[in-house]
């Protein structure tokens, strides 16, 4: 299987449903880049480069370039679907969805429902997320979580190449809203994936390794911390399974409940805020359905109940590392 | 005027129905077995009809709070709007919307708005919709003066002006933002059309009483959208004869404001007294008309009245296409 970046994964995808379907088209902030300006052309292709190259082979009908103002073009691009167009809007940052929430959380999640189940709204926001850029407080977090939380948006949060290509083309195809979240730190992070076209259906958790002591539930970059903390932990003698639930909503719990009921132990690792997350979601579905599965408290490793930081000694710090992770894991073995 | 009998008669039989449609609801809210919160549009018959007759069924139009107007005018179905006002199953949302979010997408209706502002980001994206595949769609944003302060407001007349998109920002200032006088809500002194030229786009300031100069106004933007020129700016003026939400108290206004606005410039009268001084209809069709939507109203009350409320199971339905 070839190797590419996970920003070439992402790219692949939109310029292969671009190609397949003239409906469906690249709207936000610098997508293109430089427009009306004097220099050269396309000098972005997006703040990350995803959308580099798709100026110049499906040009500026199809790769649309908008002032900086979140609430018109994220709105337009609500409005374009409605009639059967297949935007996929990119917001620079998650953090930005505060100046935009309303088309996302008041429009295009509620369309369906709210006019009778006679609207479609097949959008796809793209956003990056994560810490670890010493970006700061106000390009740092996470926030899928407050997505989660709204009936009619669907969220995915990929965690390497073939995934976020995979889960890319089904999103454009989706017929409901779907908010991508991007982890920043893994634009650059190589991996296998095909180069012909494929879906990842949402919903469906990728169980990365089996073992029978701990399960791992990890999102986005946290996968990788899983990963590094399973690999100490086996020289432990102690066995864990990884599961990457890929989208939060639709969330597979049975993937998770299945093998909480094999380990008896489950840590959920989230890089987002303490409170009402990803982590205290599953916590509760489990402490519901599996508790009599449980050998062990069900711990939540996530940030802390702050904003990022900057300095990156204190960034370090507020992200959640391997190390806790580990740290978890002997912590629920000693029981 | 120069237009044809039959588009005067259509002109009269919409801005008569949903004169008639507002002023029941007024009088069957008031009773108390009509559920939730609803906006009145009486008074301002010959904005949403003045533009909307200038479009076809490529078109799309959003809407604010007070879209009962912008419906009919844009040919939703007044029984089905009447019966989702009452909450009940067959209305146009299936009573899952209520007053403030009648749509229908069939139509080109893409929705009242229970959020102040909402729309015009929405009606950007038509358009750009109908940019896109190059059909000569157009769309238009119908907002109020309260409505015009919203950064989603500045923003969408921004961008359509920088997209060229083919879209009309029909500003309908009716005196109040809410409660808020409009020359006291908007620092600019309550002329909302001077948004336009900040802009780098035509404005145009009608009197909404006044049919024919919406019309006219909107058939000119309407013209130059379709063919390339990009988004226009038209703010209309009129009174909103009802509170910002039925229940308001209005002590707000002036004493007789009300009364004096209906008495002299109302505008279903002015269009009588034009269509009559000019002998272009004859007062018999007209009042055959206001007898006709009586008649619609009644069936419509009467109709929802007895309809069955939603289904227990839609409660979870269509939240999702799929998932």
């Amino acid at each position: 299987m070839a190797i590419k970046s996970y920003r070439q994964a992402l790219n692949e995808a939109i310029a292969q449903e671009m190609r397949r379907d003239p409906t469906v088209f690249v709207i936000g902030e610098d997508v293109c880049g430089g427009t009306g300006a004097a220099g050269e052309k396309e000098a972005w292709g997006g703040a990350m480069g995803v959308t580099k190259g798709l100026f110049t082979e499906f040009g500026a009908n199809r790769v649309i370039d908008t002032p900086i103002s979140e609430s018109a073009f994220v709105g337009a691009a609500v409005g374009a679907a409605t009639q059967g167009l297949r935007p996929i809007v990119e917001l620079m940052f998650v953090d930005f969805l505060g100046v935009c929430l309303d088309q996302l959380m008041n429009q295009a999640g509620k369309f369906r429902y709210m006019f009778g189940g006679k609207a479609e709204t097949p959008v796809v926001v793209r956003t990056c997320i994560g810490a670890g850029l010493r970006a700061a407080a106000q390009h740092s977090q996470c926030l899928y979580s407050m997505f989660t939380h709204l009936p009619g948006l669907k969220c995915v949060v990929p965690s390497s190449p073939y995934d976020a290509k995979g889960l890319l083309i089904q999103a454009i195809r989706d017929n409901d809203p779907v908010i991508f979240f991007e982890h920043k730190l893994l634009y650059d992070m190589e991996g296998e994936a095909p180069d012909e076209s494929y879906v990842i259906p949402f919903g469906e958790a990728n169980t990365i390794q089996e073992g029978e002591h701990v399960t791992i539930v990890a999102l986005a970059r946290m996968v990788h911390f899983a990963k590094e903390a399973a690999a100490v932990l086996r020289k432990e003698g102690v066995n864990c399974t990884i599961i990457d639930p890929r989208t939060t909503s639709p969330m597979d719990f049975d993937t998770i409940l299945d093998s909480v009921e094999e380990t008896g132990r489950l840590v959920v690792v989230d890089e987002s805020y303490p409170r009402c997350n990803m982590g205290t979601d599953i916590a509760a579905v489990v402490a519901d359905r599996a508790f009599h599965a449980l050998k062990a408290p069900i711990k939540v490793i996530s940030a802390p109940h702050t904003p990022v930081p900057f300095a990156p000694n204190l960034e370090d710090a507020y992200i959640p590392g391997p190390d806790k992770i580990v740290a978890a894991a002997r912590l629920l073995m000693k029981r | 005027m120069q237009m044809a009998r039959e588009q005067l008669l259509r002109a009269y039989r919409q801005m008569r129905l949903i004169r008639e449609f507002e002023e029941r609801v007024h009088i069957e809210f008031a009773k108390g077995d009509m559920p939730g919160f609803v906006h009145l549009y009486a008074g301002e018959e010959a904005s949403a009809v003045g533009v909307c007759m200038n479009l076809d069924e490529r078109d799309v139009i959003s809407s604010s709070h007070r879209g009962h107007g912008h419906s009919i005018a844009k040919d939703c179905d007044v029984g089905a709007m009447m019966s989702e006002i009452y909450g009940k199953g067959d209305g146009i949302c299936g009573g899952k919307g209520g007053s403030m979010h009648i749509a229908d997408l069939s139509k080109g209706m893409l929705g009242a708005n229970g959020v102040v502002g909402a729309g015009q980001p929405l009606a950007c994206g038509a358009a750009l919709a109908a940019k896109y595949r190059n059909n000569g769609g157009v769309a238009v944003a119908f907002f109020g003066d309260g409505a015009a302060n919203q950064g989603t407001s500045l923003e969408s007349i921004n961008l359509a002006g920088v997209l060229k998109l083919p879209l009309l920002f029909v500003i309908e200032n009716n005196g109040y933002g809410e409660t808020a006088a409009v020359t006291w809500h908007d620092a600019g002194g309550g002329n909302l059309v001077k948004r336009a030229e900040a802009f780098g786009m035509p404005g145009v300031q009608v009197d909404g009483t006044d049919f024919f100069a919406v019309h006219e106004a909107a058939a000119a933007a309407v013209t130059r959208a379709r063919e390339g020129g990009g988004p226009t700016v038209i703010e209309v003026k009129f009174m909103r004869y009802y509170g910002h939400f039925e229940g308001d108290s209005q002590i707000y206004r002036a004493a007789g404001e009300v009364e004096k606005w209906r008495a002299e410039k109302d505008p279903l009268e002015v269009f009588r007294g034009k269509v009559l001084t000019a002998k272009l209809l004859e007062e018999a069709q007209l009042n055959a008309l206001d007898d006709e939507a009586v008649a619609t109203i009644d069936n419509a009350v009467a109709h929802a009245k007895a309809a069955a409320p939603p289904a227990l199971a839609t409660l979870l339905a269509d939240v999702y296409v799929s998932y």
